[in-house]
């Protein structure tokens, strides 16, 4: 009876961490390709914890997502090749599910746990 | 002079453009005359075995060299030629005459162009046009596989048409040894029915976009650098300004050009030949599919599936070597295919567009002061003396660059690797340090070289602003022109890459 007792405190005590885990961080995979993986550790494939909100309680967006990657993420000193007056430098596609970011609400974009979210650099050379 | 010149350009523009439409004409007639089966039981095409009663037709028609016996539309060479295309449902008899009858434009004969047109040409567009205004180099045949070694120093327009001529000879050639300006764009691409963007630089992106939307021409643009490609068929269908029929174009997806500083080229970054060869190809496939398809003809008015824009993605080292996005439609404030779009022809031949300005020139770095710099040739008198102090020769190229060759000495210190910030500290100075051996005097004066001396200027302010130089105690400065002013002035045996 006890042992059944403890397994249920258990399984709701998990339970309850993996909502909190739910509403308190959200997991996506953030992508770098033409280029731009140099500025975060020559790697292309980021798997992120991200809070799910911000400091007002707002759900993140991709502009969050853009700062956050430059304060946490970018190792790499140059931000203007990531970032320029506050908005993603031009040049760079932002790329959500496979979508076109533009087809998404861009900046305001709310993100979805296990989003994937690509950063393509343009490529000019020929 | 200039006005006979332009005249000139305009000339041929028109009658090539004529020669086009009589193409198109002769082809149209050809596939209405076609489509009916012959009413007599056709007689298999047998070898034009010497027709009975020379006809009139034939006496005086030796310019065809089709023999009135020969009810075909396409010449018997043809079919034997183009029949591993033409069995294909996608193609068709149909197709391979819309791509005799197709005018397709290649701009650039590098990287892309090669393949694009050796691939267009194997197809069998009637006409193909080629603009370049660059000559063969060395360094381009390792990816430019229409070139050879042999042509190095020839116009790249001659050498890419001579090849393509090699490989085919029916297709009719036109190239143009010059780049594509706003003055003559308007001439070269009136005359195509599909235009290839195969340059390497946002200028001319623009420009070939611009003037895309303007003729109404659909433009297949690709790019590739490194390992990485794009691929992104524009302005398709290519609707007037202001329709929301049209497909996106270049300023759609890329309103803003990007900072100067950030544009890389294959020179400077790199490029794997079959990277840059995978996206040529793929443009010369959406140019036959396009063109085949019958897209842009007038007399094809059946209502099509709505086109989903996409750009692809090509990743020679990622896991999935390609990946398709779906991408935006038309911009409603675009500033060349929108409805409020003042672009016009007239406007874009006046120069009114500064594509060079649009896009920002990247000055070259000069942050240091004259006595922060030593020649090349004065760091060799460094390296020869005996009295003074050879000092720390730093080397900021990348490694891949260092491993080539370098200067004796000297220790390799990526400039990437003064930007990478150290999250433990405020200042970060400690780990920066790092590669500073720990044998070099405090005073030991430091000399940066990297490649053409502009980064070395930055790591030379970098190591003052982080205290190095001790107020002027040591001297830090760096080597100016880099390696390639070593080349020149000191070894000229030394490879520069």
């Amino acid at each position: 009876m006890a042992a059944v007792m403890a397994t249920t405190t258990e399984t709701t005590g998990t339970d309850k961490a993996s909502e909190n885990a739910d509403t308190s961080t959200l997991s996506i995979m953030v992508e770098f390709t033409g280029g731009l993986e140099m500025l975060f550790s020559d790697q292309r494939r980021h798997a992120l914890s991200i809070p799910a909100v911000d400091n007002n309680s707002k759900p993140v967006t991709i502009a969050y997502l853009i700062a956050y990657l430059c304060e946490n993420t970018m190792r790499d000193t140059r931000k203007e090749l990531f970032i320029l007056d506050d908005h993603l430098r031009p040049g760079i596609l932002v790329l959500i599910n496979d979508a076109d970011w533009e087809l998404e609400g861009e900046e305001t974009y709310e993100i979805q746990d296990s989003d994937n979210i690509l950063f393509v650099s343009t490529l000019h050379g020929g | 002079m200039d006005l006979v010149t332009g005249k000139v350009e305009r000339l041929k523009a028109q009658i090539l453009k004529t020669e086009v439409e009589l193409q198109q004409l002769k082809t149209q007639l050809a596939e209405l005359e076609a489509l009916p089966p012959p009413p007599s039981p056709p007689s298999p095409p047998s070898p034009p075995s010497p027709p009975s009663p020379p006809s009139e037709a034939q006496v005086q028609d030796k310019s065809t060299e089709i023999s009135p016996e020969w009810k075909w539309p396409l010449k018997e060479e043809e079919y034997a030629r183009y029949g591993r295309q033409i069995i294909l449902p996608s193609v068709g008899i149909r197709g391979q005459l819309r791509l005799k009858s197709a005018a397709v434009l290649v701009v650039g004969a590098g990287g892309l162009g090669c393949p694009a047109a050796a691939y267009l040409a194997g197809a069998g567009v009637g006409t193909l046009g080629i603009v370049d205004g660059d000559t063969v180099e060395v360094s381009n045949l390792h990816r430019q596989i229409a070139h050879s070694t042999a042509r190095v120093g020839m116009k790249k327009v001659d050498s890419l048409i001579q090849y393509c001529r090699g490989l085919n000879p029916e297709v009719k050639y036109v190239g143009y040894d010059d780049h594509l300006t706003p003055q003559n764009a308007e001439n070269v691409v009136s005359a195509y029915d599909v235009v290839l963007d195969c340059t390497d630089h946002p200028t001319s992106r623009y420009l070939i976009s611009d003037i895309c939307v303007l003729l109404g021409k659909p433009l297949v643009s690709a790019s590739a650098l490194r390992t990485d490609g794009q691929l992104i068929v524009l302005n398709n269908p290519p609707a007037a300004q202001g329709s929301t029929d049209g497909g996106p174009c270049y300023r759609c997806v890329f309103p803003k050009p990007p900072p100067a500083g950030s544009v890389i080229s294959c020179g400077e970054g790199g490029i794997l030949g079959p990277v840059v060869g995978v996206m040529g190809v793929l443009q010369a496939l959406e140019a036959i599919k396009l063109i085949a398809a019958g897209t842009g003809k007038e007399n094809n008015s059946i209502p099509k599936e709505p086109l989903t824009p996409s750009l692809l993605l090509f990743s020679a080292n990622s896991s999935t070597l390609f990946r398709s996005i779906r991408m935006r439609s038309r911009r409603s404030n675009c500033f060349a295919c929108s409805a409020s779009s003042t672009l016009t022809p007239k406007e874009l031949k006046a120069g009114s567009l500064d594509y060079v300005q649009f896009c920002g020139v990247a000055t070259p770095i000069n942050i240091l002061q004259p006595d922060e710099r030593i020649s090349a040739t004065y760091y060799n008198t460094i390296l020869a003396s005996e009295t003074e102090e050879r000092g720390l020769l730093l080397d900021v190229r990348e490694k891949e660059h260092f491993d080539i060759a370098n200067i004796p000495g000297a220790i390799n210190i990526p400039f990437s690797t003064f930007q990478t910030r150290s999250r433990s500290t405020s200042n970060g100075d400690a780990s920066h340090l790092e590669w500073l051996p720990e044998d070099v005097g405090s005073d030991t004066p430091i000399y940066v070289v990297c490649r053409v001396g502009n980064d070395s200027q930055l790591v030379t302010k970098k190591l003052k602003d982080m205290g190095l130089d001790k107020h002027g105690e040591r001297f830090i400065g760096d080597i100016k022109g880099g390696m390639k002013a070593w080349k020149l002035e000191v070894d000229q045996t030394m490879p520069f890459t």
